[in-house]
């Protein structure tokens, strides 16, 4: 998928919680939001995209996120 | 005239708790005070004579004929304007009450045709009645006399003539536009004799300001204001309770029969929500249903550059099934998916789902509904714990304050409009959040107190300005937030809405609103009392939408607007079954009751249900399949009642997404845009025909009946369990009720929802369970769903969608009170009189530095393309912005909008577009020959 579109929804769910004061817990909400409404398709190509070091101007905070969510998909993947 | 079935009880019904006992030709009475005697001996089945009055409107006592005797008084007092009395002793027939009953329709009868027989209120008049209960067998002034008998007709309205050689002048007509509707469009012109029913001032009902809802022709006892399908076909012979399809108000109606043709749809004064109240769509824009366009045999073909074939069902369905099991083989199991539709029952939405999760193996399913209102789906659920509006309509009865943001009820919720302008009549306050200045801000007897009057884009700043004013003027219901809401959300919200950021004077630079506006009209909601929100997709189709609609619920905890009649949060849903398709888990990411797919609990009795193992991931929503269908990894598609090439964003994407599909199913009614990218097209069936049922936007279930066969043979569930069963996974279905038995069986909020109780009820509000079982008209009665109240920090984030000098107007879109959406139905029935084509709104402004005329084409240019449009020049809009609906494919409004979309659920931001507007040349040209045939062009 457009990996362009893909940083940009991202980035829009990361400004939304840019706002809060603890930022442990806007990574973990944005994280979250990826997991429950990302189809698992999108979710490994911004991982992918992340882990290849991949920039498109993806906020830090999204960054953040995404890899929170690829270590735990990890860890999911280790314990099935 | 009112439905052949409907009994009319005289006067409407008055609500006490005290009692009143009386006697009417000695039969004992007992009726909650302020009841009228006529409706009193109407209720213990004693018909006293009238014709003035009937229980849609207030007494009025001019017919005489509704007249009694009263033991202790003097004199024949009209029934229908005397309460009841205790002790009263009323007499309703007698010698003497006879002959003032005669003489009285002695008179009507001297000034009405005696054509009877011919009459096409023959059997149904109420006039015709009434003269034979008095007897009436001879008038003794002869009709030589001065009359009315030669008064030209009133064809001009499509849908109903006014005849006034046939009126009484009774007024029940003009008291319905006022009491009912609240139009104010008819008047008494003249006096005494020379007294008239005069649209406006004596102008044809076209050219007035009627809105052609039909309560006066409902309230008509003659045949003055009468159906013309009625003057065509004749009185009906049976009545089928059934419901609306077009918006997401839900009206009952009773669709009057002749066999299986309908003569009328007649609103069902005994059915909620509307109570007998309806809108120009929903009780004359019927005859789409079969309309010539209607395909009626399925169609197949091998490649959409191929001529459509047609073939029996069976083919069809084996078509289908072998092309969906072809992609999937090909390119894996999450290669295909399904929209369904909100346009369709309960029932098909949730086999359409089904389907998906049991058959094709993957949640790729989503619904119309994403497009509209998915963010109040994610909102209220993360805000209260569901997915729903807090009220019933009628609890706008009950608000002092009603706030109006991003709809615009009077054109796209009509009968709920109606409620609204008479709580407003009665005293309670209006605030209207809109850019354009809708016609509830300005209406007869109707003024808002304010109109916030935003640019397009700048919800969340207004909403949190609202917030701030409360919190920061002490305004805030603190009993309720300790009590109700979850304490350190609302501290960490009481620290951010703080900020001077949020102030009004701070953001009124962004919204254009100016500050005083915004404070006083947060401390009218804060402290006018009863306080509620109805919005629109003015608020959730932004890229904030999500956002605004947890703005409002917080604005609405911190004030104590929650959990009680005449407050809430409610949603306006645009389609008839927007909430319904969600409420059975057509969403990707949920099962029926919004539990998310990946709950083992719940996935797990799902598949001791179906008898298969389901995916835990989420699936695309309908932006997602598009992109993915782009990359190559989404290749077939059934679509269910949804035009998704006309009316989703950037129809260049969409319509290349659909190209890029290898294998495309549409059903629908007619051949739309979408069945030019499909290869095999399914004939669906309209409300008329078939079963099941519509969750309109105060949740409430209603039955939709068949009343006709299906034109093409099959009931939507019934192809969506074909498909199934071709793709061999058995469905066993006889009827739409065992699937609502199965949907009930499956999710809490429905477990007490069966068709026999709703034929028993009426209708039903969700949730229906144990606790509640006859349902829930206010959610949220002393305690949350989700337990306390969620505060949530509400940022605003301005749209990446700016204007700029290459395209400095902001294009936002609505639709218009006779066309419906993109105008599949509405488009097939004469409303096209009232719209026959889409406009362009400009400001005189705007309009004079581009040296645009009223009515001069103009070419729209955004980011994402282009179209042409007419120009209207109108203040209705503010400089800066232009406006336009989309009812009209030509008009391809989406031609236009982008991809942007609300950060939580990707619905499109259709509301802000930034666009130029040119005016193109030459114009006596265009004027001459139509629409200029311009290339659609790409901007991008």
């Amino acid at each position: 998928m457009d990996i362009s579109r893909l940083v940009s929804m991202a980035n829009q769910i990361a400004a939304f919680f840019e706002a809060w004061p603890d930022k442990d817990e806007a990574r973990k909400n944005v994280a979250q939001h990826l997991r429950n409404f990302w189809e698992p398709r999108m979710r490994k190509e911004i991982i992918d995209f992340v882990r290849n070091g991949g920039d498109g101007g993806l906020k830090s905070l999204a960054r953040e996120a995404v890899l929170l969510l690829a270590a735990e998909t990890q860890s999911a993947n280790n314990a099935t | 005239m009112l439905s052949i079935t409907d009994t009319d009880y005289g006067t409407p019904a008055r609500r006490s708790e005290k009692l009143v006992s009386l006697e009417i030709d000695g039969r004992a009475v007992t009726v909650p005070a302020g009841t009228s005697v006529l409706r009193a001996a109407a209720l213990v089945g004693i018909k006293i004579p009238k014709l003035c009055a009937t229980d849609s409107l207030e007494p009025f006592g001019s017919c005489r004929l509704c007249l009694v005797e009263i033991k202790g008084r003097a004199g024949y007092p009209a029934s229908c304007t005397t309460p009841v009395e205790d002790g009263m002793q009323v007499r309703t027939q007698s010698d003497k009450l006879q002959m003032l009953r005669r003489n009285v329709m002695e008179l009507y009868i001297s000034d009405h045709p005696l054509d009877c027989l011919t009459c096409p209120a023959n059997g149904n008049c109420e006039l015709q009645e009434m003269a034979g209960v008095v007897g009436l067998r001879h008038v003794r002034y002869g009709y030589d006399g001065k009359n009315h008998l030669s008064a030209p007709k009133d064809e001009s309205n499509p849908y109903f003539v006014f005849d006034p050689s046939k009126c009484i002048v009774c007024s029940r007509c003009v008291r319905a536009c006022e009491e009912i509707q609240g139009t104010f469009a008819l008047t008494i012109h003249g006096r005494g004799f020379d007294s008239v029913i005069s649209p406006g001032q004596r102008e044809a009902f076209i050219d007035s300001e009627c809105v052609s809802c039909g309560a006066c022709v409902q309230a008509c006892p003659t045949a003055t204001l009468i159906e013309k399908s009625v003057i065509e076909k004749g009185q009906a012979e049976h009545t089928v309770v059934t419901t609306c399809g077009y918006c997401g108000v839900g009206c009952s109606f009773k669709a009057e029969m002749k066999g299986n043709e309908v003569v009328r749809m007649v609103p069902n004064k005994d059915g909620y929500p509307n109570l007998g109240h309806s809108c120009v769509k929903g009780r004359f824009a019927w005859g789409y249903a079969t309309h010539p366009d209607r395909v009626t045999k399925p169609l197949i073909r091998e490649r959409i550059t191929d001529p459509w074939r047609e073939v029996s069902w069976d083919e069809a369905i084996q078509y289908a099934a072998t092309g969906l099991k072809r992609v999937q083989q090909k390119y894996g199991r999450y290669s295909i998916g399904a929209i369904a539709s909100s346009r369709c029952t309960n029932e098909e939405a949730y086999l359409v789902q089904k389907l998906v999760r049991a058959v094709f193996g993957n949640n790729n399913v989503d619904t119309c509904a994403r497009v509209c209102h998915s963010p109040t789906g994610y909102g209220l659920k993360t805000a209260f714990g569901t997915s729903a509006g807090t009220q019933d309509f009628a609890s706008v009865l009950k608000a002092d304050v009603i706030m109006v943001i991003g709809c615009n009820p009077t054109d796209g919720h009509p009968v709920f409009a109606s409620m609204l302008k008479r709580r407003v009549r009665e005293g309670a306050k209006l605030i209207v959040v809109d850019p354009r200045k809708i016609d509830l801000v300005k209406t007869p007897h109707v003024e808002a107190t304010y109109h916030l009057q935003l640019r397009p884009g700048t919800n969340v700043a207004l909403i949190n300005a609202m917030a701030h004013v409360v919190v920061t003027e002490g305004l805030t219901n603190d009993a309720f937030i300790a009590e109700r809401c979850d304490l350190r959300d609302y501290q960490l919200w009481k620290e951010f809405i703080s900020r001077p950021y949020n102030s009004p004077e701070a953001v009124e630079p962004i919204t254009g609103v100016p500050a005083h506006l915004i404070r006083s009209a947060a401390r009218l909601y804060a402290c006018g009392g009863n306080a509620t929100i109805y919005y629109g997709l003015g608020v959730t189709e932004h890229s904030q939408g999500s956002t605004m609609v947890l703005g409002m619920a917080n604005l609405a905890m911190a004030t104590g607007n929650i959990g009680r009649e005449g407050v809430g949060v409610n949603p306006l849903r645009g389609q008839n079954n927007v909430q319904g398709s969600c409420d059975v888990g057509s969403f990707p990411h949920e099962l029926t009751g919004y539990r998310h797919i990946s709950d083992p609990q719940v996935r797990a009795a799902f598949e001791r249900e179906w008898g298969v193992k389901l995916d835990p991931e989420p699936g695309l929503r309908i932006p997602n399949m598009f992109d993915a269908a782009l990359d190559g990894s989404f290749k077939g598609l059934y679509v269910q009642g949804e035009d998704i090439a006309q009316s989703d964003p950037n129809t260049q994407h969409v319509t290349a997404a659909l190209r890029a599909m290898e294998f495309v199913i549409v059903q629908d009614l007619f051949l739309n845009e979408t069945a030019k990218y499909a290869h095999v097209f399914l004939p669906g069936s309209s409300f008329l025909e078939k079963d099941g049922t519509f969750t309109n936007s105060e949740r409430r279930i209603s039955r939709v009946r068949k009343v006709m066969p299906p034109l093409a043979g099959k009931q939507d569930w019934e192809i969506t369990v074909a498909l199934a069963n071709a793709l061999d996974f058995p469905m066993k279905y006889s009827h739409p009720s065992e699937i609502m038995d199965e949907i009930a069986r499956l999710t809490p909020t429905f477990a007490g929802v069966s068709y026999e109780k709703l034929d028993r009820l009426g209708s039903i509000q969700w949730p229906c369970n144990d606790k509640a079982p006859e349902g829930t008209p206010v959610m949220h009665v002393g305690q949350f769903v989700r337990g306390k109240g969620k505060f949530t920090i509400t940022e605003y984030v301005p749209t990446s969608e700016r204007t700029s000098p290459r395209y400095p107007l902001i294009l936002t879109t609505g639709r218009i009170l006779t066309q419906y959406n993109v105008g599949t139905q509405t488009r097939r029935t004469p409303n096209v009189i009232w719209h026959a084509e889409d406009l362009l709104e400009i400001h005189p402004h705007d309009a004079e530095q581009r040296g645009i005329r009223d009515g001069d084409w103009v070419e729209v240019v955004s980011r994402a393309g282009s179209t042409t449009l007419r120009a209207k020049i109108t203040e209705r809009v503010q400089p800066g912005v232009v406006y336009t609906t989309f009812h009209h494919p030509e008009s391809r409004a989406n031609v236009v909008t982008t991809e942007n979309s609300d950060w939580a659920t990707n619905c499109p931001e259709y509301k802000v577009t930034a666009v130029q507007v040119r005016l193109l040349k030459p114009l006596a040209e265009h004027r001459e020959v139509g629409q200029p045939s311009l290339e659609l062009t790409a901007a991008k």
